[in-house]
């Protein structure tokens, strides 16, 4: 950051747009024409699936990198969300349960434009620090169709690396997966029906049992 | 008075330094710290992490006021939805508690650091440079915890410090 000594020139090796209009000029709040079609995600999306599946071998690499190319978008959501939200009502997540509606509720209607279809917690008295986001027909699988040899993919693992990407920036740092459970006989009504696994790790729940029993 | 601002990241690495003095009632903006203080500062900055890591469970709210003192200097802190810290250090240059002050700097932000019309002024300044600090990350070329380098997110908070402290 060596400029301090420059009069008023710019930097050489920064370029500056033509109109002088950095990204700091640009406005926060969304305006009513920064909706993007469905056609240019899809596009997109089905680019970056080939460009994962040329590199790896395996159905687990290819979940893996889409939800690799997913994570940076969750933590810069979390903020914007935030910043978006009035003044009154900004609050970050403080436990596991704020979060995930946080979730289900700002992070689905941002990114589908509409809430998450269900929230619910494992019952497996074994895995207590699992819960599920469920949702019955994902936007980014809408024109993905997925070949009989690889029927484990799920190309919504895009979606749970978003997921991850929140919630390892709110500090609860988890895994998300997504797993497909339409099934394929007649008469199911969401075939495409998506679950988003979300497990945290064992230190968010110790540090929810703390908090708990601070407030309490 | 003078300020230091700082943005420390997740692993508590410093994203972004500033220093700064107060432009209001004549101050020009120059910040008054010796050079022995400078050290001090980030060390001081830096320890009162600690305390903001206990405090933000506590409380939902992003602006989290005045929480640490160290001597003269006052920390407070701005905490951001992915758990970045604003931090802000401010020494105002009377002794706090000085019987003799002029009764012409008692009501200003400088003399009185837990006033609050100072804790007013700087939830302002913090606003305004989460602001930014939300566009800077947009980048899609910007990283987790990558330092901001940006000339011109470093002018905006120089303008929000002289708009707001």
């Amino acid at each position: 950051m060596g400029a301090s000594g420059k009069t008023g020139s710019k930097e050489p090796g920064l370029r500056y747009p033509a109109n002088g209009k950095t990204i700091f000029h640009r406005p926060l709040n969304r305006s009513k024409t920064s909706e993007l079609s469905q056609a240019s995600f899809a596009y997109l999306f089905s680019e970056m699936v080939s460009y994962a599946q040329k590199r790896v071998t395996g159905i687990q690499d290819l979940e893996k990198r889409l939800n690799l190319q997913g994570h940076p978008i969750g933590l810069k959501l979390l903020d914007l969300l935030l910043i978006r939200e009035p003044v009154r009502s900004q609050a970050r997540p403080l436990n596991i349960i704020a979060l995930l509606h946080f979730i289900k509720g700002n992070l689905w209607t941002h990114l589908f434009g509409r809430q998450a279809d269900r929230l619910e917690k494992s019952s497996n008295p074994e895995t207590p620090d699992e819960y599920m986001i469920i949702d019955n027909e994902p936007l980014v699988n809408a024109y993905v169709s997925v070949p009989k040899e690889m029927s484990q993919l799920n190309c919504a693992a895009f979606v749970a690396g978003i997921v991850e990407g929140v919630c390892d920036g709110a500090a609860f740092p988890a895994r998300v997966t997504a797993h497909t459970v339409g099934g394929k006989e007649e008469g199911e009504m969401w075939p495409g029906k998506t679950v988003f696994l979300v497990k945290f790790q064992p230190e968010v729940l110790e540090r929810e049992a703390l908090i708990g029993d601070r407030k309490s | 008075m003078s300020y230091y601002f700082a943005i420390i990241g997740t692993q508590d690495n410093p994203l972004f330094e500033y220093e700064f003095g107060t432009s209001k009632q004549g101050g020009d903006g120059q910040s008054r710290f010796t050079d022995q203080a400078r050290h001090l500062n980030q060390f001081v900055l830096h320890s009162s992490l600690d305390i903001v890591e206990e405090i933000q469970w506590t409380s939902n709210q992003l602006y989290l006021k005045a929480i640490d003192k160290f001597f003269n200097n006052y920390i407070s802190c701005f905490i951001t939805g992915g758990n970045v810290k604003l931090l802000l250090l401010h020494q105002p240059l009377n002794p706090a508690g000085a019987a003799g002050g002029t009764t012409r700097n008692s009501t200003s932000i400088g003399a009185n650091p837990t006033s609050p019309q100072t804790e007013e002024a700087i939830k302002n300044f913090f606003t305004e440079v989460y602001e930014n600090y939300v566009k800077a990350i947009m980048s899609p070329f910007y990283k987790a915890n990558m330092e901001i380098k940006s000339p011109v997110f470093r002018a905006r908070v120089a303008a929000a410090g002289r708009k707001y402290l």
